[in-house]
């Protein structure tokens, strides 16, 4: 008889171990999946994760780890630190849809002057765009208590017919030849968002991240704000008692996410995407979820998540091209890295016990 | 002396890190009010359960009736005749009182016919109900008659009660110990789990003394002074708080004709309440539990902001303030929950030393935080108030509930406020913590603070109290010193027994 027996303080080892643990039971499960399907599990697992890395054509896919970590990164942290006070922003995808819009278009309405403030405002619109989305289920829920997680999901599909809605009207490139999507920001220097080191794939995205991570640990381990967030998700009540007023937080929380969110977007669609089209948004708002809880909501967890995840994008895309596996099999790969964490989870609160039950 | 009706041999019960019992051994005779005495974590609950058959003895073994019982689960033992009441209710607010006793039966008869049986049993032992009332407006010794008529149904002939006057008024306490006596009459034997010794000496014809899990003796309570009994519990002489005169300065803390409405749809709203409190003074304030005592602390802490000028601190009107403002000002408040309210559970000391003191204590500073300075607060709080654990990293839940509000009344006393709220201050602690904690809070008056004490324990506010006062559904009574108050008077004070009109008994 197995039973579960509830440590009386969380243990610091197994919460270090889970991410660890879990990665390697995602392994050897992902291996016997990929066994089942007929191809050789070892070297399946090898291209995932070694090859992009070390292989022969990492100085190809390295910059690219940068590329698809830094937007879920940026994400991430900010999800993390509502998830930390029990504000559950789910629909940063949105956020970041509208980010991009709001960045792309505050560019585009001085095209094409050349300006080194173009860029900036940028930024400062992509951030604003999505603030402001996210203010939306942010005031629903202090002045009418609706949920956050369903209004900021819905919201997501609000925005991608938004997205659609501009990529064919008003940002339509106009020597485009009809095809929807913007003029393509990467010809325009003063609203480019290069890569800072040629052939690194580091540009201002990147960046952004790393302080967003910086600023996150400083905020929750050094700041009276971060006390206050985490006291609300462990203890709302005492976060009363503290003088927390829980609908300022709210608004911060569900505001900050909103803002990196959009922010990751304004810099994915001056750079690597270069435009608005119909399918500009790629799922790493709904990626960084799982990403924030790899990390374990925590800063520098987020930042070495943020780098695996990428890493199992770019190293499924290898295994599906070099080996032919099919793309199903690779999310299936991704669902159980979330799954075992999860599952694993459980190990810092509560040992295992074999034994005799215990009535009551 | 005949057969006992239930014989514990050699019953032991070890968990991990502490055992629970150690070969307990007594009888308890047919017909007689057996009571278990210790303190919080003596073993008492442990017992009992491993008695109900909630919890399986490591060894030894029961002899009921002069065959061997072992029961698996509650269900056995109540087919056996043995029935609890728990200290907890566990009753459905929605449903009214015949609802609540039918879910807990294996076979319920129809509604109607259960509705007169439970008027039968009322009637009988003299436990005014109606069964057609909903629970959720029901006092906290209505429920508990609910809980005792679902026993009484079972025809049991042992009924455990765990601390079942913890909740009453003196009046109730009354009407419940009639109802006992006149099981006891009847040949019904009782198991009256209690650390209240003037009670057990009223009532109980035999003790069983419990000290960390050992029985440490037996005595006749009649016979036995309850300060004796209180050293047999205690293991040790016991130190009564010491008062020392004090002059009492101006009014520190005034309420003036404050109403708040219900938090929730169970809660309790406060209607008109006044009181002031002068600096050196300590005044407390009884009542039944959920009469208003959680919404009047949070009032004061400043979780519910009033009108500005309904809460006064040296003529200043605060009741707009926040809690964080409120403590700048010198007013600080321990709640009755310790885990949750008072202290966040997963969280370390040191953080929770931040949680109140941060303000007062400089811990912060432009918004940040200074761990290095919390981290030696809660050190000085560990060590003042002898809160026992390994330092100031270890989380909150892996204390003691005694520990623990230790920690939380010393993380407050040691901010040397001009005003203090307690609620509950030694709730759930043994009785060497509950006098070091009263001593501390009377020293704190003593050095010139004002000091708000709501307790359920009318002892303990007429140990330190200087005024009482009783909240009684939301309304506060006109204050009255305690010097020459009797049991009565605070009776009556607190509402008298909830529910009587109905009861002609």
């Amino acid at each position: 008889m197995i039973r579960l027996e509830r440590r009386p303080q969380p243990s610091p080892i197994w919460s270090m171990a889970t991410p660890l643990v879990a990665v390697l039971a995602t392994m050897i499960a992902g291996g016997l999946l990929f066994a089942a399907l007929g191809k050789n599990p070892v070297e399946a697992i090898r291209t995932i994760f070694w090859d992009p890395l070390f292989g022969e054509f990492a100085f190809y896919y390295r910059p690219q780890l940068l590329v698809k970590g830094a937007p879920l990164v940026l994400i991430a942290i900010g999800l993390s630190l509502g998830f930390r006070a029990g504000v559950w922003n789910i629909g940063a995808e949105g956020q970041y849809i509208m980010g991009a819009i709001c960045g792309a278009g505050a560019g585009l309405a001085f095209y094409p002057t050349e300006s080194v403030l173009i860029f900036p405002l940028m930024v400062l619109a992509g951030g604003l765009g999505g603030w402001a989305w996210a203010m939306i289920p942010a005031v629903l829920k202090t002045r009418f208590g609706t949920n956050e997680i369903l209004v900021s999901l819905m919201l997501v599909y609000v925005a991608e017919q938004f997205l659609a809605s501009v990529s064919l009207g008003l940002l339509k490139n106009p020597e485009g030849f009809g095809f929807p999507g913007s003029r393509n920001l990467q010809s325009w220097d003063s609203a480019h968002n290069a890569e800072l080191i040629a052939g690194s794939g580091l540009h201002w995205g990147v960046v952004a991240a790393l302080i967003a991570v910086i600023f996150a640990y400083v905020l929750l381990n050094r700041h009276m704000l971060g006390y206050h967030i985490r006291l609300s998700g462990e203890a709302p009540r005492a976060a009363r008692f503290a003088g927390v007023n829980p609908n300022r937080l709210v608004l911060f929380c569900l505001g900050l996410s909103g803002a990196l969110a959009g922010l990751a977007g304004m810099f994915e669609v001056s750079g690597p995407s270069g435009q608005i089209s119909i399918d500009f948004n790629v799922g790493y708002g709904f990626t960084a979820i799982i990403v924030a809880f790899l990390g374990r909501l925590h800063a520098f967890g987020i930042l070495l998540a943020g780098g695996l995840m990428a890493l199992t994008y770019i190293g499924g895309d290898i295994a599906q091209s070099n080996m032919g596996l099919p793309s199903a099999a690779i999310q299936v790969f991704q669902g159980m890295l979330l799954f075992f964490l999860l599952a694993l989870d459980l190990l810092t609160n509560f040992r295992i016990r074999i034994g005799q039950p215990e009535v009551a | 002396m005949t057969q006992p009706l239930l014989s514990l041999q050699g019953l032991t019960k070890a968990y991990p890190g502490v055992v629970a019992n150690d070969a307990v051994s007594f009888d308890i005779g047919a017909g007689e009010v057996h009571a278990l005495l210790g303190e919080n974590g003596a073993g008492k609950s442990t017992l009992v359960k491993m008695i109900y058959g909630l919890v399986k003895p490591d060894s030894g073994r029961m002899v009921l009736r002069g065959q061997a019982y072992a029961p698996s689960e509650p269900r056995q033992a109540r087919a056996d005749g043995i029935a609890m009441v728990f200290q907890h209710f566990s009753l459905f607010d929605a449903l009214n009182v015949s609802e609540n006793i039918a879910l807990g039966m294996e076979n319920p008869p129809p509604m109607r016919d259960l509705a007169e049986r439970i008027r039968a049993v009322s009637e009988t032992y003299g436990l005014p109900l109606d069964p057609f009332r909903t629970v959720g407006d029901l006092s906290a010794g209505e429920r508990q008659r609910v809980e005792i008529i679902r026993c009484l149904l079972q025809d049991p002939k042992l009924l455990i009660m765990d601390e079942p006057t913890s909740v009453l008024t003196p009046q109730e306490v009354d009407i419940l110990f009639q109802t006992l006596q006149k099981l006891r009459a009847e040949g019904t034997s009782i198991l009256y789990i209690s650390h209240k010794l003037e009670e057990i000496r009223t009532l109980c014809d035999h003790a069983t003394i419990l000290r960390l899990g050992r029985n440490v003796g037996e005595c006749i309570p009649a016979e036995t002074s309850a300060r004796d009994m209180a050293e047999m519990m205690v293991g040790t002489a016991l130190q009564t708080p010491a008062r020392a005169d004090r002059d009492l300065g101006p009014v520190a803390l005034e309420i003036s004709d404050l109403s708040v409405p219900a938090p929730s749809a169970f809660g309790t709203a406060l209607k008109a309440v006044n009181l002031s409190v002068r600096k050196g003074e300590i005044l407390g304030i009884g009542g039944v539990a959920g009469n208003g005592q959680d919404e009047l602390l949070s009032v004061l802490s400043g979780e519910t902001p009033t009108a500005a000028a309904a809460v006064q601190m040296h003529g200043e009107a605060i009741g707009h303030l926040g809690p964080v403002a409120r403590r700048h000002l010198g007013l600080l408040a321990a709640p009755e929950e310790r885990l949750g309210h008072a202290a966040a559970p997963d969280m370390s000391l040191t953080e929770n030393a931040m949680l109140t003191a941060a303000a007062r204590k400089g811990l912060v500073q432009k918004g940040f935080l200074k761990w290095g300075l919390a981290t030696e607060f809660a050190e000085k709080v560990i060590a003042s108030f002898d809160v026992r654990t390994p330092g100031p990293q270890n989380a909150a839940r892996s204390l003691s509930g005694g520990n623990l509000q230790k920690f939380v009344i010393g993380r407050e006393v040691l901010q040397q406020p001009d005003v203090l709220v307690v609620n509950q201050p030694t709730w759930g602690v043994d009785a060497a913590a509950a006098a070091a904690i009263r001593q501390s809070l009377l020293d704190l008056a003593a050095a010139g603070a004002a000091i708000v004490c709501i307790s359920q324990d009318l002892d303990e506010l007429m140990e330190i109290a200087d005024r009482f006062a009783a909240l009684n559904e939301g309304r506060l009574t006109a204050p009255r010193p305690t010097a020459g108050l009797s049991v009565d008077e605070i009776g009556l004070m607190m509402g008298g027994a909830h529910g009587m009109e109905v009861a002609h008994v």
